[in-house]
């Protein structure tokens, strides 16, 4: 049976170094893996450049690492809930990449599912379009966005079994089971984990072939 | 007016746009409140670009809170009996797929072409555009639901806007506490004004040349 290690929330966090681009799930903190994000606080890991849909409040999900100025480089769709952010941004001591949401976790689905990029409409006549590519596809004028990887993706699942299967609930879904699909290493904090066979597998919605460790 | 009046004037002025059974994403701030005008006889569904069909216009209570269920500031949201929860890759697929029928959304500036600003103030404040600018692309009806005037009283309905754009030539409806409206090839149509007020003074705090529908109504 294939079965995935099980390691403390500091193993987890020991696996992200500085310098690392590393994806974090979840949405305005919700779904995110709040445990680990803990964790890489306590540690002196930094100049990081974090994916995540938004920099969360300043005192709660990826805003803490932002606070605790460990991240020189974000890209996410809004910063707006997180206040920290803006004072780094116009300091110049943290560089915002602010990506529409839709784009955002199309960039990353095409990175995990091997495509060379996305064409999207998504940003035509406005800033976002500056530097980019643009194609022509059947008489209609796309964006060329291309596809973003990391090196780590720290996600949060609700129920995950030995084998890494994953359950997210309700809205904690969000960019949790793409991320998984976009990084070098996948590791994945979950609220409860279970024997293999104890939940019936047709519930997963993430195989446990994207996971290579489980923080409980 | 207070603020509280003017806000619900505007998200129940909106609400009699949205068709029966169809689907709506509701913005961030004022936009919300519009699904407390429209009756659940009505059978319209509101999608929550987090990843959720069938937001319920009720609040959760601290004996129904459930912290997995969730609008996309991050608070805790009711769910109607035939909700559906997805990732942010299906979300957006339903977004920018045309699946939505409309989109509300607040501004910070609208213009006489449809174009919209509502992400970032240059060196004032830079929010980030979220899940805006795909949600006014792939929407088949954008509607902005907005005070009319700023807080120091000028224009928000301008012939052209200053700030950078969200998107160009998307706006189809522009409801404010003041006037209704419609944005068309030729330009901007005033279809209705707030009982009280008249053409001269919606234009006179309008920027943009507003021409008068033949059918002109009060609401």
């Amino acid at each position: 049976m294939q079965l995935k290690p099980t390691i403390t929330v500091e193993d987890a966090a020991s696996k992200v170094s500085s310098g690392m681009t590393v994806m974090i799930g979840g949405f305005m903190a919700v779904g995110s893996p709040l445990k680990i994000i803990d964790a890489l606080v306590q540690s002196n890991t930094d100049d990081l450049h974090v994916v995540c849909n938004d920099s969360g409040f300043a005192d709660q999900g990826c805003g803490k690492l932002i606070s605790n100025r460990q991240v020189s480089k974000l890209t996410a769709s809004h910063v707006g809930l997180n206040p920290e952010t803006g004072v780094q941004m116009n300091a110049g001591t943290l560089a915002v990449n602010l990506v529409p949401q839709g784009t955002l976790i199309e960039q990353i689905r095409s990175a995990g599912a091997g495509l060379g990029g996305v064409l999207t409409q998504t940003g035509l006549g406005t800033v976002v379009e500056e530097g980019k590519q643009k194609v022509q596809c059947a008489g209609l004028e796309y964006l060329l966005e291309m596809p973003i990887a990391a090196d780590v993706a720290l996600i949060k699942a609700s129920i995950v079994d030995l084998a890494g299967n994953c359950i997210f609930k309700k809205t904690t879904k969000n960019f949790n089971p793409v991320m998984a699909t976009a990084a070098t290493t996948v590791i994945v904090e979950t609220d409860s984990i279970v024997e293999v066979g104890e939940i019936e597998a047709d519930s997963f919605m993430l195989p446990g072939t994207f996971i290579d460790y489980i923080v409980v | 007016m207070s603020k509280e009046i003017v806000r619900n004037a505007i998200a129940a002025r909106v609400a009699k746009e949205l068709r029966p059974g169809s689907l709506v994403n509701l913005g961030i701030g004022m936009p919300t409140l519009v699904a407390k005008h429209v009756d659940d006889s009505q059978g319209i569904l509101f999608q929550s670009e987090n990843g959720m069909i069938g937001v319920s216009a009720d609040l959760p209570d601290k004996d129904h809170l459930d912290n997995d269920i969730t609008n996309a500031g991050g608070q805790p949201v009711c769910a109607v009996p035939e909700v559906s929860f997805f990732d942010s890759a299906l979300s957006f697929a339903i977004i920018r797929g045309g699946h939505v029928d409309a989109s509300v959304l607040g501004a910070l500036e609208v213009d006489q072409y449809g174009n919209l600003a509502n992400w970032i103030i240059p060196g004032k404040a830079v929010p980030g555009m979220g899940g805006a600018m795909d949600l006014v692309m792939g929407a088949r009806t954008v509607i902005v639901a907005m005070e009319h005037c700023d807080k120091r009283g000028n224009p928000k309905v301008l012939s052209k806007c200053t700030l950078p754009l969200t998107a160009s030539y998307v706006v189809n409806l522009i409801v404010t506490e003041k006037a209704v409206i419609r944005v068309t090839q030729d330009g901007l149509i005033l279809e209705e004004v707030a009982k009280g007020l008249s053409v001269e003074e919606v234009q006179a705090c309008t920027d943009a040349p507003l021409a008068v529908t033949d059918n002109l109504k009060h609401f």
